[in-house]
């Protein structure tokens, strides 16, 4: 299995000698690691940090000098008023419709496709894996005018399934869980077959059940990344009622340059959601990126 | 010559029977690939092909097609703003490949330890990562405000009389706009040199210790030779994604003031979906693919060439 686990077990508990002159230095390095750590940290928060505050500020508030970094008094309005000054409820609405069908048959044709890759042998198929890995590395912003043009020949633009045609079918995901189906061993398949299960069967009923934790981390992954994402809603998303919550924070904050506090707000809510499934599956992300490594 | 043909009518059956096996195989395996192999085809295959017939031809939204051959090859050889997106895709690159590798080989060295929060450290590290784009731009633009943005109130109580414009200069456009990818990244490369570092044999260290290497010595003489995959793989990714970079911008920047911070990503959205100019752009995206496709194989060589 190629998973990191990003904490090898200790294999054997270090003595505990009493008295140990080193045990004093020991003890003062572990104090510096956690400053260093909690600087570290607090530095790479701060955005956040001063994003929800704002958010929870007045205009003027949000632009004081010197900075005034906690609110007074708490502006919670913002939270209500956003609703009503924009059409939060469509975008959140659509990019949820978006998120949630990409990662679904992300999944399923991903996961589908590696079990063909990994465990059937057939000629012709390491050189279509190779095909599947090679574009990786061919930025998607060489090729989104030809895909446009395709898509918009079909009259798929100006319609979610052109998102949904877009996002769903990477050759990561085929990548991530074909790493996965081969960490399943040959024989539970073999005995499978003997047992006179079809291969369909076998995917379904043994190989699938096996893979949670590579399900988890693909859809993770592509749940944030359709949700996070911003030039594909920006080319084919041309109506308002289409609008996914990245464009529609960019219009708010085009329209309303000078409402901070309420600017503020829509990115915090924009963020939300993804705080809210990264503290559900941080486990996995960490995970995940350290075994497939490869995104975008 | 009768032996000749009839030698092989022995095993024919078990044959046939292999060659109806594979056939079958090969049939059920292609209806595992198929439902992601046809999108994945259509989407991304054609598309990737059809880019370079696209480049030569003169194609706006509308008409149809004409073949000009290399004229749009030959435009992007004096289109001065082209040579401005070549220059600061470069630019945005060379600050930013060595700026993250940095942060975040620093970051996995400092979180590399076996202590209590950790976890917490690496999560906190690495989500601006998975955050939306338009919010952290939206923020850091507010963060860089020139006039009362935290960032000048903390640089004039530092004693800077007269701190940067940032995004609002085209001096300090591009190092904004650096500086904020680096900190959404850094966390996600973090994660790779992690796995990296905790894929190095604790005995190499214990090794050089008894060989008195001090901590400076065991960093350059363990640490860095035994993460060189890493590394590599870490700069192959940097680069690609460094040359592609297009989403922070537009909403940053919208690549000025002026075309200060105009990269060929940008210039392909420009002309292509702003402009119509399909067959232009196209030739502009031809650059970008043989660029990233270039340095790619470059790095493979240059590896491959360390290794041996």
């Amino acid at each position: 299995m190629a998973t990191v686990t990003l904490d090898r077990p200790s294999a054997t508990a270090p003595p505990q000698l009493r008295k140990d002159p080193r045990q004093g230095r020991k003890i003062v390095g572990r104090v510096l690691l956690y400053v260093a750590m909690i600087v570290a940290a607090a530095a790479i928060m701060l955005p956040f940090f001063w994003m929800v505050t704002s958010s929870l500020k007045t205009n003027n508030q949000v632009f004081s000098v010197p900075i005034q970094w906690l609110p007074d008094p708490v502006v919670w309005r913002n939270y209500i008023d956003i609703w009503a000054r924009a059409d939060m409820l469509t975008w959140v609405k659509n990019t949820l419709i978006l998120s949630v069908g990409v990662t679904f048959l992300q999944v399923l044709t991903g996961s589908f496709a590696a079990y063909g890759f990994s465990k059937m042998r057939f000629p012709g198929r390491d050189v279509l894996f190779l095909t599947y890995v090679a574009t990786i590395a061919v930025p998607w912003q060489a090729y989104m005018i030809p895909q446009f043009i395709m898509l918009s020949r079909v009259g798929l633009s100006n319609t979610l399934w052109s998102i949904l045609a877009l996002q769903t079918f990477s050759a990561f995901g085929v990548f991530l869980m074909k790493q996965y189906y081969e960490s399943i061993p040959e024989e539970l398949s073999e005995a499978a077959r003997i047992d006179g299960l079809s291969e369909y069967s076998i995917w379904r009923r043994i190989v699938l059940p096996l893979s949670g934790p590579a399900v988890a981390t693909l859809t993770l992954l592509t749940f944030v990344n359709t949700w996070n994402d911003y030039l594909g809603p920006l080319i084919y998303l041309r109506d308002r009622d289409l609008w996914t919550i990245q464009i529609g924070l960019k219009s708010f904050v085009s329209q309303y340059n000078a409402e901070y506090a309420l600017i503020m707000t829509g990115s915090v809510i924009s963020v939300l959601p993804i705080a809210l499934i990264f503290m559900l599956g941080q486990r996995y992300f960490v995970q995940g990126i350290a075994t497939a490594g490869l995104k975008g | 010559m009768a032996t000749a043909v009839d030698a092989p009518a022995a095993p024919t059956p078990p044959r046939r029977n292999r060659s109806r096996l594979t056939l079958r195989n090969t049939f059920i395996g292609w209806t595992f690939i198929l439902p992601n192999f046809i999108g994945f085809a259509v989407l991304t295959l054609v598309p990737v092909i059809a880019l370079f017939y696209i480049a030569f031809t003169s194609w706006n939204a509308f008409g149809q097609a004409n073949w000009i051959g290399l004229e749009n090859f030959s435009r992007l050889l004096t289109d001065g703003t082209f040579h401005t997106a070549l220059f600061n895709t470069g630019y945005y690159a060379a600050l930013h490949i060595p700026l993250t590798l940095a942060a975040s080989l620093g970051l996995a060295l400092l979180l590399n330890h076996k202590m209590r929060g950790i976890a917490f450290f690496r999560t906190v590290a690495f989500f601006p990562y998975i955050t939306s784009i338009v919010a952290i731009a939206v923020v850091w633009n507010m963060l860089f405000s020139p006039d009362s943005g935290p960032i000048n109130q903390f640089l004039m109580a530092l004693g800077l009389d007269n701190p940067p414009g940032w995004t609002t200069s085209s001096t300090w456009a591009m190092p904004a706009v650096v500086l904020t990818s680096v900190w959404r990244e850094m966390g996600y490369y973090m994660l790779l040199f992690l796995a990296g570092l905790q894929a190095i044999p604790r005995e190499l260290y214990e090794a050089a210790r008894v060989d008195g290497a001090n901590a400076v010595q065991r960093f350059w003489n363990v640490t860095v030779p035994s993460l060189r995959p890493t590394t590599f793989f870490v700069t192959v990714i940097l680069t690609i994604q460094s040359f592609k970079v297009l989403d922070l911008i537009l909403v940053m920047t919208d690549g000025g003031p002026g075309t200060s911070t105009l990269v060929l990503a940008q210039y392909i959205y420009r002309k292509g979906f702003e402009e119509n100019d399909f067959g232009y752009a196209s030739a502009v995206a031809v650059v970008l693919f043989f660029i990233c496709l270039g340095l790619t194989v470059v790095q493979f060589l240059l590896n491959k060439r360390k290794e041996v």
